[in-house]
């Protein structure tokens, strides 16, 4: 489906700071940021993080290899985040069941929601592959937390401290392109 | 063509008490009874992903050797894997895959490719920083105290053949006291 220019603007105007998200996640005390490229963090969250020293940015080819190294990551006391697609998310189903939810392991990812609509809640999206993800979230036991605003940018730290302190996965929604 | 125990038994005569070792499949119910460790990572979740735990364990413990011992089947799965290894290029990162041409624990079919696909080249151009392949257990056994001691990431092919028989205790690999065991042992130094 094609997508119109005015539509595209319609996700990058300002109201999510890349470098908001980025202070949260030095907060966070992330060690590691390992990533497939997604468009919708694609500018204001990936390459400003590719530019820096730390968190180091481990590249990897396939989404499910960053749940694998996440996990091997937390054995060793250094946090990661996982920052994809959901489309990649969607294609790593197994090794987040194995691996994160199965083992409890704090597999904590940040997956932008590929044409999403702004300001529509994503169950309510008319696109079919960003309405199935929070109901998969649900079905899998998987703590989830929308960020689209600037607001929402105080719910990374407590997301992933959390699911350090539990030891379980958590995903954090990115519903617009960060600017 | 070379028996998997005994290239695995070479391996463990170098392997100390610091290090870290991710054994999968039916290359794990071998090593196990080789060597039994809390060191031993075995509860890797989905089929392909021990070398991307090993990844991330060597990342984090730049201070220990992790010696994943991979199988092909299990390599083909997680391809990209080597592409992410050479590039992160951890020194303490040591990837033998044990190459039989089969899915071994599950049922014995032939991988895609048997025969025809070259794991070293792949690692090799993948940009592994040394290479090795063997087919012969003596040369193998004379070489791979060196090969341990060379700086990561460094790939070894071994051409194997089944040990025999298995008993397939998957608790042994999936327990949680597994896990356990090595997060405390990892935790201690």
């Amino acid at each position: 489906m094609s997508v119109s220019a005015g539509a595209v603007a319609d996700r990058t105007v300002a109201g999510l700071s890349g470098q908001s998200i980025i202070r949260e996640i030095e907060a966070s005390q992330i060690d590691f940021v390992v990533s497939v490229p997604d468009i919708t963090t694609s500018e204001g969250l990936l390459r400003p993080l590719a530019a820096r020293s730390s968190p180091r940015l481990i590249r990897v080819c396939k989404e499910d290899e960053g749940v694998g190294i996440c996990a091997g990551l937390a054995y060793t006391g250094k946090r990661a985040l996982l920052l994809i697609q959901q489309t990649g998310m969607l294609d790593s189903i197994n090794a987040i069941r194995g691996v994160a939810v199965e083992y409890s392991l704090p597999v904590c990812m940040m997956v932008g929601l590929l044409e999403k609509e702004v300001g529509v809640p994503p169950r309510q999206s008319k696109r079919y592959g960003v309405r199935i993800v929070e109901p998969i979230l649900e079905a899998m036991g998987i703590a989830y937390r929308e960020i689209e605003e600037e607001a929402d940018v105080g719910k990374i730290r407590p997301a992933i401290d959390d699911a350090y302190a539990q030891s379980k996965p958590v995903v954090m929604l990115i519903g617009r392109r960060p600017a | 063509m070379m028996r998997r125990d005994l290239c695995l038994k070479a391996i463990a005569r170098h392997v100390t008490d610091a290090d870290i070792v991710l054994p999968v499949y039916s290359t794990a119910f071998d090593w196990l009874d080789i060597r039994p460790h809390p060191l031993n990572y075995l509860s890797h979740g989905a089929m392909g992903l021990a070398s991307s735990h090993a990844l991330g364990l060597a990342l984090g413990r730049p201070d220990k050797r992790v010696i994943v011992l991979d199988g092909d089947g299990s390599l083909l799965m997680n391809i990209g894997t080597l592409v992410t290894a050479a590039e992160a290029a951890p020194k303490n990162f040591f990837h033998f895959v044990c190459e039989n041409g089969s899915y071994e624990a599950n049922g014995g079919h032939p991988i895609p490719g048997r025969g025809q696909v070259s794991f070293a080249g792949l690692a090799r151009s993948a940009g592994y920083q040394s290479v090795h392949e063997f087919a012969d257990l003596k040369i193998f056994e004379q070489k791979v105290g060196a090969i341990l001691a060379e700086p990561g990431p460094v790939f070894v092919d071994l051409k194997i053949e089944s040990s025999g028989p298995q008993e397939r205790d998957y608790s042994r690999l999936h327990g949680p006291h597994v896990r356990q065991a090595f997060r405390d042992a990892l935790a201690k130094g």
